[in-house]
């Protein structure tokens, strides 16, 4: 059963889009369709709306629960709802699976309406300027001028700095949270391991596994496993796991001994079970890809020069993929603009994950930034 | 005004009388960068009377979280690792208010701050004010409205007089450009080192 503060029980609605839409690559989509929910009403002069912005793995069920599946909580139902930070009472919250999702919007396990078959591997690489587009379509469609706020943790940060550069003056506030401006080498490196061991697994058939009636789950779940490591910190892993063995004893083989193998090993059969492979590709690609300063010459700070929203930047202690220097890289670039900006810093132990973690003084600081958003 | 006081270890006065002094000399919708600028209320007040737009910086989270309730745009960092995010003469001024004797690195952080402002403004209590004088003499560390520590919980290691402020911008290529010295909120011009308990300093660095 919801807690008290939750939505509730939500049902995902469905819009079709009929005017083609050029990626950044060039590839164009006809039509497409996309999968979002919306918490909380909207007001008469339609300035409360705020878009959440997922992540690699998440999708568009942010907050609250179903009728028919109670247990299956939206990934960050613990910061918006009624009295949450993200106040539904305040504001009118919007979750959209991004195009290339595997949730409902169209992406590489959707039907090709050329073909009758999935698109599979050829779904065109989407970028997250690509999902900004997307998410402005969708908010023509719904009605919304200008966003109270546009934010998102990691990946969904960086389509909420994305907003501010791309239509400017169609968001207000922008929080970007555990984001970074681009991706370092060794981030890339990870990606692009997780990447190897989907493409190399034998079931991945050249991304078309649909019609093989498999999928390659061994490489997508080594693929999770690998990046679940980089989400948590060497610390909390420590704290959670130790050295702990399952049976108590070394068993000299190589099944599951250390209880790290076996939570790790059952993230990734979890993950495998309920993610698409091409999306997962994509989603990293976005990531890989992402770097607002490459048509400035490498200057984030003459990137942000057209942004005019006010911004929240928030980045946990223990987070190495996207450590808080990469967050400060974007506070400076937002300074050099004499942007409005505020920079938190959050003493957490969890890593990357932190913010999905309920942590009192993080969720304090979103609800005053929050609480401040004149609607 | 009321300075609402802070839970956490930078140093607070019950009585800001600097703060009045501080908005004097801030020029209508100047920059300004206040470092160790607690719960942001000097920010808040010069933008209300000064339309003055800035940021503050703090370390800790409980003023962090203040001056995000207060409004105020708060950038979390120690100040003890410089103004690296800070581009020079970016800010009209840089605001020192209550936060220099508790530096550690008192020499770098002036040099820093005139760096990034074009002005500073440094305020702080004066440890030659004549009531602080004759604790000491009497045998005692002081207590007082503008150092409310004891001396082993005070966040307080550079304290100094006006006298020593004034060598110091001599000895390091500051100039003075405007002083106050105040007691209870009113500027003291008799004997100011002795009878003001609070001093703020307008300073640029001398080319």
């Amino acid at each position: 059963m919801p807690e008290p503060g939750s939505v509730g029980a939500v049902a995902a609605q469905t819009l079709q889009f009929t005017t083609p839409l050029k990626f950044r690559s060039g590839a164009i989509l006809d039509a497409y369709q996309l999968v979002y929910e919306t918490y909380g009403e909207l007001n008469a002069a339609r300035s409360n709306a705020v878009l959440i912005c997922h992540a690699l793995s998440g999708n568009h069920h942010v907050a609250g629960n179903y009728e028919d599946n109670p247990r299956n909580l939206g990934w960050w139902d613990n910061i918006v709802g009624p009295g949450k930070p993200i106040d539904t009472r305040k504001f009118h919250v919007i979750g959209v699976n991004n195009l290339g999702g595997c949730h409902g919007s169209t992406g590489p396990s959707s039907i090709d309406p050329a073909t009758g078959k999935p698109y599979g591997p050829r779904f065109p690489v989407v970028t997250v300027d690509d999902w900004v587009e997307a998410q402005a379509r969708l908010a023509d469609h719904l009605g919304i001028e200008q966003f109270a706020a546009v934010l998102g943790g990691s990946l969904g940060g960086m389509q909420a700095l994305q907003w501010s550069l791309t239509h400017p003056e169609r968001v207000r506030h922008v929080l970007s949270i555990a984001a970074a401006p681009k991706l370092t080498a060794q981030n890339i490196a990870f990606n692009d391991v997780a990447r190897q061991a989907i493409l190399t697994d034998p079931d991945f058939h050249g991304g078309d596994f649909y019609e093989h009636g498999t999928s390659p789950r061994r490489g997508l779940r080594l693929a999770r496993m690998l990046g679940h490591i980089t989400y948590l910190s060497d610390d909390s892993m420590a704290e959670k796991f130790g050295r702990e063995l399952r049976s108590g004893a070394l068993s000299f083989g190589f099944d599951v001994e250390f209880e790290i193998e076996s939570y790790l090993r059952y993230q990734g059969d979890k993950f495998a079970d309920r993610f698409d492979a091409n999306t997962y590709l994509l989603m990293t690609k976005a990531l890989d890809y992402f770097d607002p300063a490459l048509d400035h010459g490498g200057d984030l700070s003459a990137a942000f020069r057209g942004a005019r929203a006010n911004f929240l930047v928030v980045a946990f202690s223990s987070d190495w993929r996207f450590s808080p220097g990469r967050s400060q890289e974007i506070v400076k670039a937002l300074l050099d603009n004499e942007l409005d900006v505020s920079y938190a810093q959050i003493q957490s132990a969890h890593g990357h994950d932190s913010f999905l973690m309920v942590d009192p003084h993080y969720h304090e600081v979103m609800r005053a930034y929050m609480a401040n958003i004149t609607v | 005004m009321v300075y609402q006081g802070m839970h956490h270890d930078a140093p607070t006065i019950v009585s800001r009388g600097d703060f009045a002094a501080i908005a004097e000399w801030v020029r209508p919708r100047a920059k300004i960068l206040d470092l160790g600028c607690g719960d942001g209320t000097l920010l808040r007040y010069l933008a209300e009377t000064r339309e003055a737009r800035g940021y503050g910086v703090e370390i800790t989270d409980d003023a962090v979280l203040a001056c995000v309730k207060n409004g105020v745009n708060i950038i979390q960092s120690d100040l003890e690792s410089g103004l690296s995010a800070f581009e020079s003469g970016s800010f009209d001024y840089v605001i020192l208010s209550q936060t220099l004797q508790a530096m550690r690195h008192t020499e770098e952080l002036v040099r820093e701050m005139l760096r990034v402002g074009r002005e500073g403004i440094v305020s702080f209590p004066n440890f030659g004010y004549w009531r602080n004088r004759l604790q000491v003499a009497l045998g005692n560390m002081p207590v007082s409205d503008a150092l409310p520590y004891q001396w082993f919980d005070t966040p307080n290691v550079h304290l100094c007089t006006v006298a020593d402020f004034e060598s110091f911008c001599s000895q390091h290529g500051v100039r003075i450009l405007e002083r106050r010295v105040l007691h209870q909120g009113a500027e003291v011009t008799t004997l100011p080192n002795l009878l003001g308990s609070i001093a703020v300093f307008r300073i640029e660095a001398m080319k």
